[in-house]
């Protein structure tokens, strides 16, 4: 057995895949289930969103898993922790603020997901090959930077330029609120 | 999904030269350069034996030190996140020069080599995104320590990194728009070739085609001299993220005491000091595969190289002896952008915290997206005259 052999018993799709999703699944409950401290909240969730861009890596989409660090675990749990931190908020104080109704509202969210993923398993488990007679075949430049562009740039144009003024909405709303509180 | 173990020794010398040699003389030169911009004689008591080799024991001095140090926590601190956070500094700074190519691309004697870790299609964008998380260490360790000072540090530092990050990202579009590409090593290879500075003569008619002296004019096909703005707001952005001087508000002595790591001691401390220093290393390694022409010699073009050693040793020695020279190249001018960011460290004051703001959101992020602009203007242009 080549040191080649070994190191791919290890580290091989099926093992990576058990790794990344048990990681971003015990992240995940991490950030549900911390309540007394929201510090640790923010940082299993930068936890979970680096497994998931591992889980994205190995389906291809490196592109989307790189945005998905940069983006969300780069930026947006930063201003995350940069709010917490603002405000130091230590010990359970925003366990008083929670509301039954949202309580609700996601118990509903997490029954319709399990219902949702135990048919799509059922599926899978009737036609393990999982393809479809309408789905396109993927070339081999899926998920490449280049591809995305392309796709981006001509059938989504309409939809990337909408997006685009929304977020700048956003911007100017942001900015108009900030000016006010100055005033 | 397989696993290239050939990678394995270009890895390894990799990793050994940036954290065995760059990282610890880098303390040394940031004591010697400092010294010699302010008229001292600096760095010359470590000594072994009576030899002192010009301050070059001062790194060993400095390790032993800290080894020996007290590991000291804080009261009401979080011990187990006081104890991750000088990791989670290291960590990016280590695997960011994953993706920078030192060498191009050579055949001896049947095998291939390409001289970087891992050759990845949006090279720049993971080294965006190892930036973006190398906040989390620093931010960490503030706040684990229960300390107001490293509490303000840890803000202070979120604020800073999210603030450039931002312009970081925009300022380097303009050369992915002239490369056309996001990938390390097609970079190095589009700076191989060169371009006539003065060919805007011509096709305003001021000169004939194929004129001598608009020929003679040549520029290597730099990221510098294609995209000088970008050069200068992607530094300016680096350097702020590295949170060194004059960027260091995070960890301002004079306001802050230490700012995030002020509880830390020993080699904990050591840890935030040597990520800092490894991410210099990596700021100039940056800097040179994307806008100083990487690891290729100026109006020298890698195939050219190789010809010419080719007639006297033949192909294969030819290949490793423009491997040595483009290795030597690369890290020539990795070391000369070191000394011009130290320069920076030690001439300019450091500025205060609003300024760093207005700097990054006010002059940056417009001038990072006008250079966008531009660039495509200037692209479309050419396009036009040339064809």
């Amino acid at each position: 057995m080549t040191f080649g052999e070994i190191v791919h018993l290890v580290i091989n799709e099926q093992n990576l895949f058990i790794f990344f999703s048990t990681v971003a699944i015990l992240s995940a409950l991490g950030v549900v289930l911390n309540l007394s401290n929201t510090v640790y909240a923010a940082l299993s969730l930068v936890v979970s969103m680096l497994a998931l861009a591992g889980l994205f890596v190995m389906l291809n989409a490196e592109f989307v898993g790189v945005l998905q660090v940069m983006i969300y675990a780069g930026a947006i749990v930063v201003l995350f922790l940069f709010v917490v931190m603002l405000l130091n908020l230590r010990g359970g104080e925003m366990a008083a603020d929670r509301q039954p109704f949202l309580k609700l509202v996601g118990a509903g969210i997490v029954i319709a997901a399990t219902v949702k993923l135990t048919s799509l398993l059922g599926a899978a488990r009737s036609n393990p090959s999982g393809i479809q007679k309408d789905w396109m075949p993927v070339g081999p430049e899926f998920g490449s930077v280049r591809d995305i562009g392309l796709v981006l740039y001509t059938d989504y144009l309409l939809l990337f330029q909408v997006s685009g003024i929304l977020l700048l909405a956003g911007i100017v709303a942001a900015v108009i609120l900030a000016k006010q509180k100055v005033d | 999904m397989e696993f290239d173990l050939s990678k394995i020794p270009i890895t390894l010398f990799i990793f050994s030269l940036i954290v065995g040699l760059f990282s610890p003389i880098m303390t040394w030169v940031e004591r010697k350069q400092s010294a010699l911009m302010q008229d001292r004689i600096g760095a010359n008591r470590a000594e072994i034996l009576g030899i002192r080799a010009i301050g070059l024991l001062h790194p060993v001095a400095d390790v032993i030190k800290m080894i020996t140090k007290e590991d000291t926590f804080p009261l009401g601190g979080s011990k187990f996140l006081h104890n991750i956070a000088p990791m989670i500094a290291a960590i990016p700074a280590l695997i960011s020069f994953a993706v920078i190519p030192y060498g191009g691309h050579y055949q001896a004697w049947g095998a291939d080599w390409t001289l970087v870790v891992a050759d990845l299609d949006y090279g720049v964008l993971y080294l965006l995104a190892i930036g973006s998380i190398a906040a989390y260490g620093s931010i960490i360790a503030g706040w684990a320590a229960n300390n107001n000072w490293g509490l303000l540090g840890s803000i202070r530092v979120s604020a800073q990194m999210i603030s450039y990050e931002v312009c970081m990202g925009i300022s380097v579009v303009g050369l992915f728009m002239v490369f056309g590409t996001l990938k390390m090593t097609d970079m190095g290879i589009a700076q191989q070739e060169t371009f006539r500075v003065l060919g805007f003569v011509e096709h305003l008619g001021w000169a004939q085609a194929g004129t001598a002296w608009v020929d003679f004019v040549k520029l290597p096909m730099w990221g510098i001299f294609l995209q000088p703005l970008g050069f200068f707001m992607f530094m300016t952005a680096l350097i702020a993220e590295n949170k060194r001087p004059p960027f260091d508000v995070p960890e301002g002595e004079s306001e802050l005491v230490a700012g995030y790591f002020i509880e830390y001691s020993g080699m904990k401390f050591g840890l935030f000091f040597m990520a800092e220093w490894i991410e210099v290393v990596v700021i100039a390694g940056l800097m040179t595969a994307m806008f100083l022409g990487g690891w290729s010699v100026p109006y020298i073009p890698d195939a050219t190289l190789v010809e010419f050693f080719r007639g006297g040793v033949g192909v294969n020695m030819a290949n490793v002896f423009a491997m040595i020279i483009h290795v030597l190249i690369f890290f020539t001018k990795v070391i000369s952008m070191i000394f011009f960011l130290q320069l920076i460290r030690w001439s300019l004051p450091r500025f205060r915290y609003d300024q760093v703001m207005d700097l990054g959101w006010k002059i940056l992020l417009p001038l990072s997206i006008a250079n966008v602009a531009v660039t495509g203007l200037i692209m479309l242009l050419v396009k036009e005259v040339t064809g």
